[in-house]
């Protein structure tokens, strides 16, 4: 939903970054409002995922250039579980197992931070556990996943799953979800979606980030931008997602060419 | 990454590290033959146990020093060494109320209240100072049970038949080096009697405090249960910061019968010296079981978090038919911490089984080898071991070793082991990160995941103490 005067919640503006001094985002810019759904799309190599860690605050990334504000604070302030705290949430494309941390234990712990941020009162196990059973319907998850350690033994789409009810349990500002949708079955695909739609109100906004269409399917974004060699070539609506569909990237190389031309 | 850095994290005060002002009853330092007379003349001991330490030292002064542990320390001048310290007070005293003020204020900073009003509800209580024993709370409800539990020097006036019996039947004084030399020196400790059929009604426990700064410390501990008897026993032990090091070199004996079983459970927080290796204690332990009737059972479980260097391999022996050893082990070493250690499960009887679980978990620049032994013998038909041994590794400097020793002369018996080593990855903890959680709570959450086999060994007013304090000492290590 796009409102003109929603809360400018992400303002990115000329992002610069590097993974081992090699430079990944050479000037990004992007401004996201609540209420807002984004795709960020592009082929592999082109900078997506950086960007999406950069915001979360992985180490392996340093920031070389540009400025990025979270609701007017400056985000290169902020530690990364700060960030965290403050409603910034990162969907993992590759969720890490963490053995012997319980998966319930874990979610607690980090949802307890979240609240405590919020104003909100801790919960203790047994408020918690009532909680969490609320929320494992948004992505239709076994109990029994509580009682493993973080992900250990979990398949991609149990990942995934459990990547949502985190979303679910953290109630982000703004959430980040990169690659959610890779290695997933159709139904899971789905259920994975639906969390995701009903997570999101006009208070907080989605960031996207994929590499196929079949996603936006099933959600549907308000804007759609295209990355390739660590900038945004182009954004659009809805549309501009359907027209890679039918073309492919082709015309980002062509694109790429004449600006290097120019 | 961020401000926080592995490596500053580990800095963390040592919060034991204060020394009680009091007047000493110490002996010149140094080690001779009259020395060992007079420590025996002091404690007005029998014949029988002068002789024991005499026959020791002599054999003591034959050994070598040991070298065969992955253990670098420069050497130890047994002459610079005094060998009895006790803090100033007549006898004994018959109730807490006589003890010196300063003692108990001293084991009250140190989260062992002794006086009546404040001690722990159900855990009784030995507190042992330099070289003797100032106080053991529950005395007579114990003994209502049949149960006895004093300070050896007690024991060795009350019960000498007893300690007579059993002293060096399982740690013979000639075992190695460390534990001769505590034969011969051994001030004070603990000793755990539990008569046939008793179900020891409390945990008992040990709390052990180095006092003084040149003072070694050689306590004996000796634990009998009888047929069918059973007890859990812990102890914890801190000494103050000093910037020399102190030996402390003790010996624990545990013998139990038919059907008897004892579990015994350490938290060892020494001082470990400061970020650069300098001070802390020096750690040569015997420790050993013998599990000398049929279906008796030794359980072993540690928490090693200090000492300069630990050398110490609680150990059982399996004599009995059908007895049952066991090794818990979590240890941590920081800084510049060696540890060698592990246990050695010697299996005698026919289907005798143990299980070995070691976690070793290296920051800093330290070292932590686990070095075990399992021993089959000719009649240990049926016998199993099981040994899982893991080490988790903290930044790049650290160094985790496993010495598996495995001898078997018996082809029905089954041994398994399993060993792996793994680091917190950066991606781990920025996953935990990510979700709100800080960066020191993120490692102690892994370093805690990982030990969870260990923890749940222990009795449960410990395991959530051990948790913390393995969080205290890895503040800072992690970056």
């Amino acid at each position: 939903m796009i409102r003109p005067d929603a809360e400018l919640l992400l303002d990115i503006n000329d992002l610069h970054a590097s993974v081992e001094d090699k430079p990944i985002l050479k000037g990004v810019n992007l401004q996201v409002r609540a209420g807002e759904i984004h795709a960020v799309m592009g082929r592999n190599g082109s900078g997506k995922s950086t960007l999406s860690k950069v915001l979360a605050g992985h180490p392996a990334y340093r920031v070389t250039g540009g400025t990025v504000r979270y609701r007017n604070q400056d985000l290169f302030d902020l530690e990364p579980e700060e960030r965290a705290r403050l409603g910034v949430f990162l969907g993992f494309q590759y969720p890490v197992e963490i053995p012997g941390v319980s998966n319930l234990e874990f979610l607690r712990v980090s949802t307890n931070a979240r609240r405590e941020k919020q104003g909100e009162e801790e919960l203790d196990t047994f408020a918690f556990e009532d909680h969490v059973h609320d929320k494992l319907k948004v992505v239709q998850m076994d109990p029994a996943f509580l009682e493993r350690s973080v992900n250990e033994g979990f398949s991609g789409g149990e990942k995934k799953r459990n990547e949502i009810l985190q979303m679910a349990l953290l109630e982000p500002v703004v959430a980040i979800l990169d690659e959610t949708d890779s290695g997933l079955d159709i139904d899971a695909l789905r259920i994975v979606a639906g969390g995701v739609n009903q997570l999101a109100t006009e208070n907080n906004a989605t960031l996207l980030i994929t590499h196929y269409q079949r996603l936006l399917d099933e959600i549907t974004p308000d804007y759609v931008h295209v990355m390739a060699a660590g900038q945004i070539l182009r954004t659009g609506g809805r549309e501009l997602a359907l027209e890679l569909e039918q073309t492919g990237y082709d015309w980002v190389d062509r694109e790429l060419a004449a600006q290097g031309a120019a | 990454m961020t401000s926080t850095s592995t490596r500053d994290l580990v800095s963390q005060p040592y919060k034991y590290g204060f020394v009680t002002e009091i007047e000493t009853d110490k002996i010149a330092k140094g080690l001779s033959e009259d020395v060992v007379r007079l420590i025996s003349a002091k404690k007005e001991e029998p014949a029988f146990l002068l002789d024991f330490r005499l026959k020791a030292f002599r054999h003591w002064l034959t050994l070598d020093e040991p070298d065969w542990a992955a253990l670098g320390y420069s050497a130890i001048d047994y002459q610079d060494i005094v060998y009895y310290a006790a803090p100033k007070q007549q006898e004994k005293k018959a109730s807490l109320d006589e003890v010196d003020p300063k003692l108990l204020e001293t084991f009250d900073k140190l989260g062992i209240p002794l006086s009546e009003q404040k001690r722990l509800s159900n855990v009784a209580v030995d507190a042992v100072f330099d070289s003797v024993s100032i106080a053991t709370t529950y005395k007579e409800k114990l003994a209502e049970h049949g149960v006895v539990f004093c300070s050896f020097s007690e024991a060795v006036k009350e019960h000498p038949e007893l300690i007579e019996r059993y002293l060096g039947s399982v740690v013979a004084s000639n075992d190695n080096y460390f534990a001769a030399l505590n034969s011969a020196v051994f001030s004070d400790g603990s000793f755990v009697f539990i008569p046939k059929g008793v179900e020891c009604p409390m945990e008992l426990s040990t709390y052990f405090r180095i006092n003084s700064g040149d003072t070694g410390q050689f306590e004996r501990t000796l634990i009998v249960a009888e047929e069918g008897a059973s007890v859990s026993y812990l102890e914890g032990c801190t000494a103050p910061m000093f910037d020399t090091n102190q030996l402390h070199a003790a010996v624990v004996e545990l013998v139990a019968l038919d059907d008897a079983s004892i579990k015994y459970s350490t938290v060892q927080n020494w001082y470990a010296g400061d970020e650069n290796g300098v001070g802390g204690i020096y750690n040569f332990v015997t420790k050993r079981g013998q599990c000398r009737g049929d279906r008796s059972r030794i359980s072993w479980t540690q928490v090693e978090t200090g000492s300069a260097i630990t050398w110490k391999y609680p150990s059982c022996l399996l004599q009995g038919a059908d007895s049952v050893g066991e090794f818990y082990s979590v240890a941590l070493t920081n800084n510049c911490q060696q540890a060698d250690t592990g246990t050695k499960m010697i299996h005698v009887g026919p289907r005798t089984r143990s299980t070995i679980v070691s976690k070793g978990i290296s920051a800093g620049r330290s070292s932590n080898s686990y070095r075990g032994l399992v021993q089959m013998g000719p009649n240990a038909k049926g016998a199993r071991n099981y040994s899982q041994c893991d080490s988790m590794l903290i930044g790049d400097q650290a160094a985790a070793n496993t010495y598996p020793y495995i001898r078997s002369q018996q082809p029905q018996a089954a041994i398994e082991h399993e060993a792996s080593t793994c680091r917190i990855s950066e991606d781990q903890l920025f996953y935990l990160q990510s979700r709100g959680i800080g960066f020191e709570e993120a490692v102690s959450m892994m370093v805690s995941g990982f030990c969870r086999d260990v923890f749940n060994q222990l009795p449960m007013e410990f395991a959530a103490e051990a948790d913390k304090l393995l969080a205290l000492k890895l503040e800072g290590s992690v970056g």
